[in-house]
């Protein structure tokens, strides 16, 4: 028996050292120019010198490259690396949002924050005293019932878009709700304000809350529904016919299981467009310092009204307790977005 | 070119005589049956009986309208926006495009399998066989049994059985083909259309399907539209040869048996088209 000798891999691709050397001097050398172009001149201003510096660093760089690889090779270097400039510059903000409120927040998020309210808190009281657990309630207690309002009606409106509507009927459906997600959140709920809680009487409820926020939620629940019972192949659809299927039952049996993962995305979506919502509920939700569990009656905080009461304070303990909000604001949705995925996952995984 | 088809649908009813003994199925009769996507007439005047404990093949070029022939034969060609249809097509005596049919029953009654597997990815191999009955709400107490018995007759219950509770998609094309075979004989259909059912697969699982369609064969009728030649001489007892000229709707040109049709053509195009001389 004669060994056989193991096959090797072979790297497809190179580091290019020198490449990256080149690319890391003319950096280098711009950042060195614009210093002392500052230096000697009257230009002033950290956006300028960053986009000087990187005007340099192109021309630079688009000099060294047609000396050495060739005008064609060089195009595509150069689209490379503003391509990957741009999109490394649309990824700062979100770090830079995402580090200043946890930076500013943690200070804020003590065991009270949890556990207690702002009804007996004094303005000088130090940050371990008093709470958000009244609008973190009030939070979820207004999205869950947005959700519970608009996912149904967003679900069965993109059903019905994507499986009964002839195509004028579905072309004026759909362009109604693209107007609905135009709506200006305060105009939402400047209607639910004059509707429910003046004209009828309501008055100030987490109920009310809920109702404007679904409006805004949705268009977007529709939309994103639709586009993925759209993408249900239409062969599963003939299957299910074909053996005898009322279309009731095609769409319940085969082609909402079909898109579970895709409706659990469009449900996502909606909170991430609700949850931070402020104007709507300062007309519906009114806010308040103490706890209200019932959603049906009287004002209820929420995260957004309490980090938007507290933030105009100009006293130290009170805008810490602000940012903390923010930051359990942030983290709720990130939960929910997280949940979501594990779930979507699983489902795929489960089906394939 | 009109007394051609003439000919060939006296020969189709002439047909009527030659059921096999002992077989089961329905007995679907075309007659004068025309279809039109819009305004465009696809299908027109075709005659043409399908009988029980026999296998009709409908062969042709692309695009000479037996897909859609065979589409009409179960009211699935009215799911496409704009599509018509003109004649009669009885099944047992009845007009399925009759007052009282509805689509729905139909469609139970008349069975399909189409050119691409297409089992439900959220359902299991046994919720797959299944769910023709779930999708009707027929209630039976012998699920097992019939997913056993389905399976058997589809030629796959010794491959999946000990992983019937996996999903149907996991299994390979030409198993997935079989699957959506078994999925079809489980409501019990009298008729079974297939549309190309072969052209998606290898020849190994070629062979299998066209093995189930023989075994089927005695208890429904089955319809089975082909490509390929070779396969309508294997599976096929009788055999309609359509032809579309062009711009011109697609027709039968000839009908009969199988053996008749291959080696002694009444018509020189139909000769021509068996001998792959064209399309």
């Amino acid at each position: 028996m004669t060994a056989i000798a193991s096959p090797e891999r072979r790297a497809t691709r190179h580091l290019d050292v020198a490449g990256l050397a080149q690319a890391g001097a003319c950096a280098l050398m711009a950042v060195v120019v614009t210093a002392l172009l500052f230096a000697i001149s009257p230009l002033d201003g950290t956006l300028g010198f960053g986009l000087v510096a990187y005007a340099l660093f192109l021309t630079a760089y688009a000099g060294v490259l047609t000396l050495t690889i060739g005008p064609l090779k060089r195009n595509d270097c150069l689209a490379t690396v503003i391509i990957a400039s741009v999109a490394l510059l649309t990824f700062v903000p979100l770090v830079l949002i995402l580090g200043f409120v946890v930076l500013k927040g943690v200070p804020g998020l003590t065991n009270a924050f949890f556990t207690q309210t702002m009804e007996t808190v004094g303005p000088l009281d130090p940050p371990d005293v008093g709470g958000a657990r009244h609008a973190i309630v009030g939070t979820l207690q207004q999205v869950g019932i947005a959700v519970l309002i608009s996912v149904p009606f967003g679900v069965l409106t993109a059903v019905f878009l994507s499986e009964f509507a002839g195509r004028r009927v579905a072309r004026v459906i759909r362009f109604l709700v693209d107007a609905m997600s135009g709506i200006p959140s305060i105009v939402a709920g400047l209607f639910i304000y004059t509707l429910f809680v003046l004209r009828l009487g309501h008055g100030f409820s987490g109920l009310n809350a809920g109702l404007a926020l679904s409006v805004l939620m949705l268009p977007t629940v529709t939309r994103t529904a639709e586009e993925v019972l759209a993408l249900v192949p239409g062969s599963l659809r003939e299957a299910a016919l074909a053996l005898g299927a009322p279309d009731w039952r095609m769409v319940v049996r085969v082609v909402l299981p079909t898109a579970r993962t895709g409706l659990i995305t469009a449900v996502v979506l909606g909170v991430a467009r609700v949850a931070g919502e402020t104007a709507p509920l300062l007309m519906t939700a009114l806010g308040s310092d103490g706890m209200n569990t019932n959603p049906f009656e009287g004002q209820q905080s929420s995260l957004p009204l309490f980090v938007f009461k507290l933030i105009r304070n100009p006293l130290e303990g009170q805008v810490t307790r602000a940012w903390a909000g923010a930051l359990v604001l942030i983290a709720i949705v990130l939960v929910l977005f997280t949940v979501a995925r594990l779930a979507a996952a699983r489902l795929r995984r489960e089906t394939r | 070119m009109t007394d051609m088809s003439e000919i060939a649908s006296l020969e189709a009813r002439l047909a009527v005589a030659g059921d096999v003994p002992g077989a089961s199925g329905g007995r679907l009769e075309a007659r004068d049956v025309s279809a039109w996507f819009g305004k465009r007439l696809v299908l027109a005047n075709v005659d043409l009986t399908m009988e029980p404990g026999h296998v009709t093949a409908l062969i042709g070029p692309s695009g000479c309208g037996k897909s859609t022939f065979l589409r009409t034969l179960n009211r699935m060609h009215e799911l496409v926006h704009g599509a018509a249809i003109g004649g009669e097509i009885f099944l047992d005596g009845v007009d399925i495009y009759g007052p009282a049919a509805s689509p729905a029953t139909t469609r139970r009654r008349i069975g399909m399998v189409f050119q691409k597997p297409n089992p439900f990815p959220t359902m299991s191999i046994a919720d797959n066989v299944l769910s023709g009955l779930k999708l009707s709400r027929i209630k039976r107490t012998d699920a097992g049994d019939i997913v056993e018995r389905s399976l058997t007759r589809a030629g796959l219950w010794r491959e999946v059985k000990d992983r019937l509770k996996t999903p149907g998609g996991d299994l390979s094309g030409g198993q997935q083909q079989r699957l959506c075979i078994a999925r079809a004989l489980a409501i019990e259909p009298e008729v079974l259309l297939m549309d190309e059912p072969c052209s998606a697969l290898d020849p190994g699982s070629t062979r299998r399907v066209e093995e189930t369609i023989e075994e089927i064969s005695h208890q429904v009728t089955v319809v089975i539209v082909t490509h390929n030649m070779q396969q309508a001489l294997r599976v096929s007892d009788r055999c309609a040869f359509f032809l579309a000229d062009e711009n011109e709707p697609g027709r039968i040109v000839e009908a009969g048996s199988t053996t008749q049709l291959f080696t002694n053509p009444r018509d020189s195009r139909t000769e021509d088209y068996v001998n792959g001389r064209f399309g």
